[in-house]
């Protein structure tokens, strides 16, 4: 008998599949509704990982500075600018984005950074996922800290999605962690081990004695969300067309999740390669177009199944890049960037806030405006219906009126 | 408890795990102890052969950033040529190191050097001041914590990461001076923020010149009166540390790390206090706090025995250690080692990993309770880790970044088959969980292992016992 197959097919009858009675009582707890108690809003998080250049993303094509700047990175108007308002328009690339734009369902805030930027990956990129300051180091992320402060009843971890093989910084609290899985099948694969499944837990209830019970508690809650997500899934399959890319595939299964029912406040996706030290153009174009066509199809399946008036989309990247382009054709890491917001409940729409000034630089470097706590707070409490101060501390203008 | 368990909870805590001829010695924990410490008495460097300058490599002067690389010296080409570099030295340091956490003799030093490594949490883009660094510490690991506080803070690698090149008399960066103080010496709330500010005058001028060596840049120097947690005087760097030093909270917040590391996450006050004062009495030796740790009663209480999460790179080492493991190709450990949230020489941040259950989410344990089925039955690994955040391989394609297991495990059963002896083969489980799991175990889970195991050929019998072991929640535990 060939290894593998002895594990499938090894009499389980008689081992009986001891999953604890007690995480039967966990699927509709208190916890849930708590939850529910944000109006059944949710947040999705796109991530650009890599520092995407925001001024070849929202435009200033009739700065000329701009062009002084990027002799020939700079893009023109007659390559196909998609002009929105205040002389920005979008790359030429984002014809499913600026759709979304004419539609209303687009917020931009230009410049949006932090005190002391720092310009390397993962230090920004941490700095962004904890909400941290820059000579602050948390170890927990702001959203693994909402569900810390929402969820502590919550018994299952499915209340925080990333669509990855492994988790974010971001989904980590001290308490409470988000989930990661690349698709509901992928992790009741994973999952759906009759060993592990068959492993007997100590009975403790609820509390962690021992180290041994949170694993064993950690393994229940994993299993038993595998099973959730995957039962869920089969509900709904989305006829939307998605970019085939992994990124797509990613936002079509958050969207199939979303209209399955699936109780998630939280989505995080992550869109890599934008960190374009060298000929830019056509990198950026290709991802931005992915990202574009991307959400588009994303609010189009969400509005058909009328979940797009619930929903929140923030797209982040953890710099932008320098306002003079290199010698290699592309762009060096930067500073503050622009921060898009979507959904149908947006309550302030369009360029919310001045084009960057190209002529006030920090070193060659756009000076920020805005905080990214801010948004965060302004999430955290407007949206979702949390206590902003208690997760990112106190001392962050929300932007009144945005949602 | 009988002296084996003992033992066992000796060197895994101490070392990366017990040997079954560790414990066929028959040494009393005391004796162990002794033999630890004489094991660990030399010093060898990690050296990597891999890690050659060329003449393309442009040298990090020491007033750029830390990781914004200069790309107008380099072509595309040549970037890409030195970024390679920069990896496979990373991937050669991290590869060797491992192997002597599960092979070097000098358990305790190395155990050791994992801890200040983790303390002393710093990140650069080259290797080699990367490599200065760690042997500093390594050397120093088991000294005279005043000796390690000094060279550390000298290395250029800590200078640069804690931009204390950008420290200048006209122009102070706190950001070195506060560091030492929160992270390395003192903590949060032992000092204020004047003093960072004097102390970072102190600092001004420690730099390093292009051959990467510590260099003291005296016109940058700031030679005036400071004034640091109470004393005043024309304080150069070493006076500062000298004074932080002083403070009995410098004791106090080492030993209680230490203790955290080594015994149990939760501090004890009354464990902790006797070590940290005579800790202090003797000039801050870190190896008689050590062995005082490993010495006391209390280490041996049911509290402290089975209750640590392992690090991922514990849990590695413990598996190669323990099980004799040989492997045919050790890079795929980088790639777990990321998924698992902890690569050597590149902590998260300068607080270096927070460990405990930080290391578990559902995808760590997971992946964590599959790790034995991926090396030994070669079980498939379909994990992509996340983006590269050195910005040594940016965007690389989704397979690129795909964990190829394949390691090429060698696994000896003959240890073990002595080690059992003439135990009846349905006992097999239950007596090799006394030697690999320090947290008890089920007996209802055991009865599984065994019938699970009995359904392969007999010649895999003892195999899959094994592996079923190891997949236990409970192996995670030391």
């Amino acid at each position: 008998m060939q290894r593998r197959d002895f594990l499938r097919t090894s009499a389980l009858a008689s081992t009986m599949l001891l999953v604890p009675k007690f995480l039967h009582a966990l699927d509709h707890g208190p916890g849930l509704a708590r939850l529910r108690d944000a109006r059944g809003r949710r947040l999705i998080v796109v991530q650009l990982s890599g520092g995407n250049d925001g001024l070849n993303t929202i435009i200033p094509y009739q700065n000329d500075l701009y062009y002084q700047a990027r002799p020939t990175l700079g893009i023109r108007q007659s390559e196909g600018i998609l002009a929105l308002d205040k002389g920005l328009g979008f790359n030429p690339a984002m014809r499913g984005l600026k759709e979304l734009y004419d539609q209303g369902q687009v917020a931009i805030l230009n410049s949006v950074g932090y005190p002391n930027p720092d310009r390397s990956h993962f230090r920004s990129m941490d700095i962004w996922q904890t909400g941290s300051a820059a000579d602050q180091n948390l170890s927990t992320g702001w959203l693994g800290r909402y569900l810390d402060q929402d969820c502590t009843d919550c018994r299952l971890p499915y209340n925080a999605l990333e669509l990855d093989d492994t988790l974010s910084l971001a989904l980590k609290g001290q308490q409470r962690k988000g989930l990661a899985l690349k698709n509901p099948a992928k992790l009741q694969q994973l999952t759906s081990s009759r060993y592990l499944a068959a492993l007997s837990h100590l009975d403790h209830g609820h509390e962690h004695h021992s180290e041994a019970d949170y694993l064993y508690q950690t393994l229940a809650e994993t299993t038993s969300s595998a099973r959730y997500l995957y039962d869920k899934a089969k509900i709904y399959q989305s006829a939307t067309a998605y970019p085939g890319s992994e990124f797509g595939k990613s936002l079509k299964t958050t969207a199939e999740l979303i209209n399955s029912g699936v109780e998630s406040r939280v989505y995080y996706v992550s869109l890599a390669g934008f960190d374009t030290h060298v000929r830019q153009q056509e990198q950026q174009r290709r991802l931005l177009g992915e990202l574009s066509d991307g959400l588009a199809a994303l609010a189009a399946d969400l509005r058909q199944s009328g979940e797009w008036a619930n929903t929140l989309v923030l797209v982040f990247s953890e710099f932008g890049r320098r306002v003079g382009q290199n010698a290699s054709n592309g762009t060096d890491h930067g500073t503050a960037n622009n921060v898009l917001l979507l959904g149908g409940g947006l309550q302030q729409r369009g360029i919310l806030n001045a084009a960057p000034d190209l002529a006030d630089l920090d070193q060659g470097d756009l000076r920020y405006q805005i905080d990214f706590r801010g948004i965060y707070a302004t999430i955290l409490k407007d949206w979702l219906g949390s206590d902003d101060t208690r997760i990112l501390g106190s001392g962050f203008e929300r932007l009144t009126g945005l949602v | 408890m009988n002296s084996t368990r003992q033992l066992q909870h000796l060197y895994w805590r101490a070392g990366f795990g017990p040997r079954p001829q560790d414990l066929r010695v028959g040494l009393s924990p005391r004796k162990a102890l002794r033999q630890l410490f004489k094991d660990s008495a030399q010093y060898e460097p990690l050296r990597v052969p891999a890690l050659a300058t060329t003449a393309e490599e442009p040298t990090m002067a020491a007033d750029t950033g830390p990781t914004t690389a200069r790309p107008a010296a380099l072509t595309p080409e040549q970037r890409k040529a030195r970024n390679q570099a920069e990896r496979a030295a990373f991937a050669a340091m991290s590869t060797a190191w491992m192997s002597r956490m599960a092979f070097s003799p000098a358990q305790l030093r190395e155990k050791m050097t994992l801890f200040w490594h983790g303390h002393f949490a710093c990140r650069v883009k080259r290797p080699d001041m990367a490599l200065r660094l760690h042997n500093t510490i390594r050397r120093l690991a088991l000294g005279k914590f005043p000796d390690l506080l000094l060279a550390v803070s000298q290395e250029p690698a800590m200078l640069q990461f804690l931009n204390n090149q950008q420290n200048r008399k006209q122009r102070p960066n706190e950001n070195f001076a506060r560091e030492v103080m929160e992270l390395f010496t003192l903590g949060r709330g032992h000092y204020t923020e004047a003093d960072v500010k004097e102390a970072a005058r102190a600092f001004t001028g420690w730099s390093f010149d292009e051959a990467g060596q510590f260099q003291l840049r005296a016109r940058q120097h700031d030679e005036g009166l400071k004034t640091v947690l109470g004393r005043s005087g024309n304080f150069r760097g070493e006076d500062v540390l000298r004074i932080l030093l002083e403070q009995p909270q410098a004791a106090t917040f080492i030993t209680t790390k230490i203790y955290r590391f080594f015994v149990n996450d939760r501090p004890n006050p009354a464990h902790i206090e006797p070590l940290a004062a005579a800790f202090r009495q003797s000039g801050y030796d870190v190896a008689d706090l050590l062995e005082r740790m490993f010495s006391a009663d209390w280490f041996y209480e049911p509290a402290n025995i089975g209750t640590r999460i392992k690090s991922p790179v514990e849990l590695l080492a413990g598996i190669r250690r323990s099980l004799d493991v040989r492997l045919d190709n050790e890079l795929p450990l980088l790639g777990i080692q990321k998924a698992l949230g902890q690569t050597l020489f590149m902590p998260p941040n300068v607080a270096g990993w927070p460990g405990g259950r930080s290391w578990i989410d559902s995808s760590s344990l997971l992946l964590r309770l599959q790790l034995p089925s991926v090396l030994f039955r070669n079980a498939e690994l379909a994990l992509a880790l996340k983006d590269d955040e050195n910005d040594t391989s940016p965007n690389q394609t989704r397979t690129e970044r795909s964990v190829k297991a394949g390691v090429g495990a060698h696994l000896p059963l003959a240890p073990l088959q002595q080690m059992l002896g003439t135990t009846p083969s349905n006992q097999h489980a239950g007596q090799l969980s006394t030697f690999l799991l320090q947290a008890p175990v089920r007996p209802e889970n055991l009865v599984l292992i065994q019938q699970y195991a009995a359904q392969a050929p007999p010649a895999e019998v003892l195999r899959n016992v094994l592996i079923g072991l190891l997949s236990l929640p409970e192996y995670q535990l030391s």
